[in-house]
């Protein structure tokens, strides 16, 4: 398979990538990992094709109660970086080590994987659930958006044309916090057909899931058996509706009394 | 419209010119010759395409060629050193490793990466390493077996 004739232009700088951005049918690249297959199977025909790769846009900075991760920071270099290490975070390293595959977390970004916005991705559920934001920059300026009010349906984000993320920012946990990510995955794709992740801190849990619906979601406080009952939760050949919400129940307790072994681990 | 390429290949500066919508995968062995990067399942999945780029695995058939400009690339046929089969490559050849052969060079340098970063995985870490490697006929243990004998060979 090879992708439809396009055109490609190597972003020296973020000016110069919003440039190139700037026309009707441009299309990012990161990574490639998401982007790459999609103009293989002709999914996307972009005119032209804006390599962000070399942008810097990389590695993890703590300090002023975030821990600010650029946009292009891989899913390998999340594995390892000694940022995440507080308990409290534990899920982020752990989820990007079940991501894809060695070849995939070497080159595939975070930023990159954000704005695909595949309504299965695993790590969307870890950052709702930690209210983690992003930071979009375009020609007009910088901008922040919750994670929350970020995706608004199946690969689709409140991301405007000629805009990037720049930046996700995670709050750093209180100290005593604990989070864990649970998934059960499709085993050809590897996607998730039901994630959930859970951060337990000193006010309270809060969970978030992913594979169920049209894109990752933060689920209602309480009982999460109770609050899957409420919601609507998408079915295929490969998993039905109430599979996934059965699926998504027991990850959900699973997920929750890992946050809570880190949380008292921490303590 | 092609734009020019240019890469070092097993340590030698090359330069081709690729059209923008070219795969690494398709430039290295329509462009240079280079075979062992095999086309298996061209979705990413099979991993029998993985080359090293700046020492890390990577799936030549999900990067644009262009993507790879100014990087250092590893194929299988730049692992021997002067005639000397690597300890990997060695390896798979004592201890079974291969039957057809086909993904064999993907699973090489995908190991290849996992023996830098951590050079005495047990079985656990090689078959989390691999899992991107799909192999159809050995059935994954003797591939395992030969990844820990040449990490002790390495590491002896």
């Amino acid at each position: 398979m090879i992708p439809a004739p396009v055109r490609y232009h190597r972003a020296l700088s973020l000016e110069d990538a919003f440039e190139a951005l700037a026309e009707d049918e441009a299309k990012a690249l990161a990574g490639g990992q998401s982007l790459v297959p999609v103009l293989k199977l002709r999914v996307a025909r972009p005119s032209l094709v804006v390599d962000i790769g070399g942008l810097g846009l990389r590695g993890l900075t703590a300090g002023e109660g975030e821990v600010r991760i650029g946009a292009l920071t891989t899913w390998a270099e999340l594995e390892e970086a000694v940022e995440l290490r507080a308990p409290g975070l534990a899920a982020v390293s752990e989820c990007a080590r079940g991501i894809g595959d060695l070849q995939v977390r070497n080159r595939g970004t975070l930023g990159g994987s954000l704005a695909h916005a595949d309504p299965a991705s695993d790590m969307p559920a870890v950052l709702l659930a930690l209210g983690a934001r992003l930071r979009l920059r375009s020609r007009g300026g910088e901008r922040d958006v919750p994670l929350s009010q970020f995706f608004v349906g199946p690969f689709l984000t409140v991301l405007e044309s000629g805009e990037l993320i720049v930046e996700i920012v995670v709050p750093v946990p209180p100290p005593g916090s604990g989070s864990a990510y649970a998934s059960v995955e499709h085993p050809a794709s590897g996607f998730a057909l039901a994630g959930v992740a859970a951060f337990v801190h000193p006010e309270g849990e809060t969970l978030a899931a992913t594979g169920l619906g049209a894109h990752p979601f933060t689920l209602p406080a309480g009982d999460p058996r109770e609050a899957l009952s409420s919601t609507e939760i998408f079915g295929d050949r490969f998993a039905p509706a109430e599979y996934r919400r059965e699926l998504a129940a027991v990850l959900a307790e699973r997920a929750l009394s890992a946050a809570r072994k880190h949380a008292r681990e921490a303590s | 419209m092609p734009e020019t390429l240019s890469l070092v290949v097993n340590g030698e500066p090359r330069s081709l010119a690729v059209e923008p919508r070219t795969l690494l995968v398709h430039a290295l062995r329509d462009g240079l010759g280079l075979t062992g990067a095999h086309v298996g399942c061209d979705t990413s999945q099979c991993g029998a395409c993985t080359v090293l780029l700046d020492g890390r695995a990577v799936k030549s058939c999900t990067l644009l060629a262009l993507q790879a400009e100014g990087v250092e690339v590893t194929t299988i046929e730049g692992l021997a050193r002067d005639g000397e089969l690597h300890p990997l490559q060695r390896a798979f050849v004592e201890h079974h490793g291969l039957q057809c052969g086909f993904c064999t060079p993907g699973v090489i340098l995908a190991a290849a990466d996992l023996l830098s970063r951590n050079p005495d995985p047990d079985a656990e870490s090689i078959r989390h390493a691999l899992r991107g490697n799909l192999c159809r006929c050995t059935g994954y243990q003797p591939i395992v077996e030969s990844v820990r004998a040449a990490a002790r060979e390495v590491s002896s």
